[in-house]
């Protein structure tokens, strides 16, 4: 028995020897926070680096080489993911880096990457990631402004110029928050009632009897993240408010309606990506095949819905295998120089064209205005 | 007008919150003067249970009762497990052995339930009731019917039964307490393992209003805790008042003051009473025999 275990290790051990003679592999670095604070947000970008990396290598890899995925979990902690870049760059040897799950791991991993010149393509959604440009970082998730003028143009469309808006105290909420504001007046919008909770808060209705106290307020606008806007929907209920309701792309999933409940939520509004939705895009829709693709793999692997952030990390890949296919070499310079350069990519989150004063690539249009009706989502044309 | 009775009806909303898992703190820290920072991750395994097993198609109260129990069985294994082990260390490395408790119970959760947030069904329909022009959901009033009964039942434990003078016999003096014939390990271990039933009590019955995850614990603690030293720890009286003080603070502040600071002034004011008030509202003198 003994015999035959160490026969099979040497000869799995040749052959591991044998892989790496035989191909030099393409290293890709990630480091996401599959668990802590943001797992629900890392725990899906992991399951879909890991998943698609061993699609691209089933089917032969990018130009003939195979992807290995050097995958690290920070834990949603800065100061290990900025150890982990370092270890990625110095120790692993990686030609790019996708990850930073939340604004925090992003912001500390940007230095060691822009030192390093390796491209860097981040998951998280802040603008300042972005924004001034730096040469070696890029992302794939909209902005909060983004979220913040899709929304003001749909209220703007409607009628509605006063608002009320009650934002979550969270790195999120608070973000988006400022955006908001800082963009409202380009659409004409007076906020009339700006009011706060915190982000384990487990009632609202204070906030929202102030709100309801201002008798000009036409729409309600609640930045957050987590279960803080899921309360807000059930008080706004529980209150009685007719008022429309809006809320963030934070929120965009269909775990938001189980908890806010079908009732409470029904005609809440939310910017969110065509991923939600794949099902009910048209047929000559761009996004639909790349959309209901993942879609499809990704729940027949991991048996869990889909969520938009998984998608973040899947567009992050396909900006990274379209810009290895395009360029010279597997040079993180040539690497670089072709993710600036990517056009007209379709992806779960948008259509990406970036340019070297846009890292991001994504316009308004790639945002879709979701309307909750009966338990679940309609597009509003 | 009835923006005030609102304001009310949320802040004993949340307050009933608060109470309910103050009063979990209760038991551990009259059995042995530690305060048990995995309080939390009780209240924490409670919902989480009732959730999957909700979810696994049991009927509502057996999911909780199953999740009652099975989080009195954790208690038990962590007073087993890690305190009795370091019987005789002082209380503030017990303490330090409960908030490494609390991130080993927090740990297991993510592995064995999963990162996403829950929820139950409320007990009695999500309709809310009127009260003068405000309105206040049925849940909320089976929090605050949990809350009354855990407090009547412990102060009826702490006063009128043997079992529960043995409980503070044993904080008072372990060794005089053996003396008389008190078996402290038997204490300990009931008294973790009834917390811990009080703490999933709790997480069964809140989280049709707070919603629950596996990190829900420490900031359900860290309320329920500042609760109970506004109160005066250990007291079980203390820990209700507390709780719906505290609620009503928020619920004030965030209505008539600013909601950005609301728990500042909380804060603010359990600080300066405590500064008056070492014990908190209704706390025991500490007596130091020299």
């Amino acid at each position: 028995m003994r015999k035959l275990l160490t026969g099979v290790a040497l000869a799995s051990l040749a052959s591991l020897s044998f892989a790496s003679f035989a191909w030099a592999d393409i290293k890709l670095g990630a480091t996401v926070s599959e668990t802590g604070p943001a797992s629900f947000l890392g725990d899906p970008e992991a399951k879909t680096l890991k998943l698609m990396v061993e699609q691209i290598n089933a089917s032969g890899g990018i130009k003939g080489e195979k992807i290995k995925l050097f995958l690290y979990d920070d834990g949603g902690d800065p100061n290990k993911a900025r150890t982990f870049a370092t270890r990625l760059v110095e120790d692993d040897g990686v030609v790019a880096i996708i990850g930073g799950t939340t604004t925090g791991t992003s912001m500390s991993v940007m230095p060691v990457v822009e030192d390093a010149k390796i491209p860097f393509i981040s998951l998280a959604g802040a603008i300042e990631i972005i924004d001034p440009v730096r040469p070696n970082t890029f992302k794939t998730p909209h902005t909060d402004r983004m979220a913040c003028e899709k929304i003001f143009d749909d209220m703007k469309k409607r009628g509605y110029t006063k608002i009320g808006m009650l934002s979550g105290t969270d790195g999120f909420g608070a973000s988006m928050r400022a955006q908001c504001l800082a963009v409202a007046p380009n659409y004409g919008i007076t906020i009339l009632a700006d009011e706060n909770y915190g982000p384990k808060d487990a009632d609202m209705t204070p906030q929202l009897t102030n709100i309801r106290g201002k008798s000009d307020i036409q729409a309600v606008l609640s930045p957050g993240f987590g279960q803080g806007p899921a309360i807000v929907t059930r008080n706004y209920a529980q209150l009685g408010i007719t008022l429309p309701l809006y809320q963030s792309h934070g929120v965009a999933s269909n775990g938001f309606i189980e908890l806010a409940g079908a009732k409470a939520s029904e005609g809440v509004r939310l910017p969110g990506t065509a991923l939600l939705v794949g099902e009910l895009l048209a047929d000559n829709d761009p996004q639909k095949p790349v959309v209901m693709a993942y879609k499809t793999a990704f729940e027949k692997a991991t048996g869990t819905p889909v969520s938009t952030f998984g998608g973040y990390a899947h567009d992050a890949l396909r900006i990274f295998v379209d810009a290895v296919s395009r360029s010279k070499s597997t040079k993180p310079a040539d690497i670089r120089d072709a993710i600036e350069k990517t056009s007209g990519l379709v992806g779960t989150t948008g259509t990406v064209t970036m340019s070297p004063k846009d890292h991001l690539g994504l316009d308004l249009g790639s945002f879709r205005m979701l309307e909750i009706k009966n338990g679940g989502w309609v597009l509003v044309k | 007008m009835p923006e005030l009775m609102q304001f009310l009806l949320s802040g004993i909303t949340v307050g009933a919150v608060y109470a309910l898992v103050a009063l979990g703190f209760t038991i551990i820290y009259n059995a042995s003067d530690v305060v048990n920072f995995a309080q939390g991750e009780f209240v924490m395994l409670g919902g989480m249970i009732t959730v999957f097993a909700y979810q696994a198609g049991l009927p509502l109260p057996l999911a909780a009762l199953i999740a009652i129990a099975a989080t009195a069985a954790a208690g038990v294994a962590f007073n087993k497990l890690a305190i009795e082990t370091a019987r005789g260390a002082p209380v503030v490395s017990l303490i330090i052995i409960t908030i490494g408790a609390s991130i080993f119970i927090q740990g297991v959760a993510q592995v064995v339930f999963d990162k996403q947030l829950h929820r139950l069904p409320a007990f009695s329909g999500d309709e809310p009731l009127h009260v003068f022009g405000a309105t206040i959901l049925p849940q909320s009033l089976w929090v605050m019917g949990g809350a009354l009964i855990v407090f009547v039942g412990l102060w009826v434990f702490f006063t009128r039964t043997l079992t529960g003078r043995a409980v503070l016999a044993t904080s008072n003096n372990r060794l005089a307490a053996q003396l008389v014939g008190i078996n402290t390990n038997f204490v300990m271990t009931l008294s973790f393992g009834l917390s811990a039933a009080i703490g999933a009590l709790a997480g069964v019955l809140v989280t049709p209003i707070t919603l629950t995850s596996y990190q829900i614990g420490i900031s359900l603690a860290l309320k329920g805790f500042a609760a109970a030293m506004l109160g005066g720890m250990g007291n079980p009286k203390g820990a209700l008042v507390g709780g719906i003080a505290l609620g009503l603070l928020e619920a004030l502040t965030a209505g008539y003051l600013s909601s950005q600071y609301k728990d500042a002034v909380a804060f603010v004011v359990i600080l300066a009473v405590l500064f008056a008030m070492p014990q908190g509202l209704f706390g025991r003198k500490a007596m130091e025999r020299v």
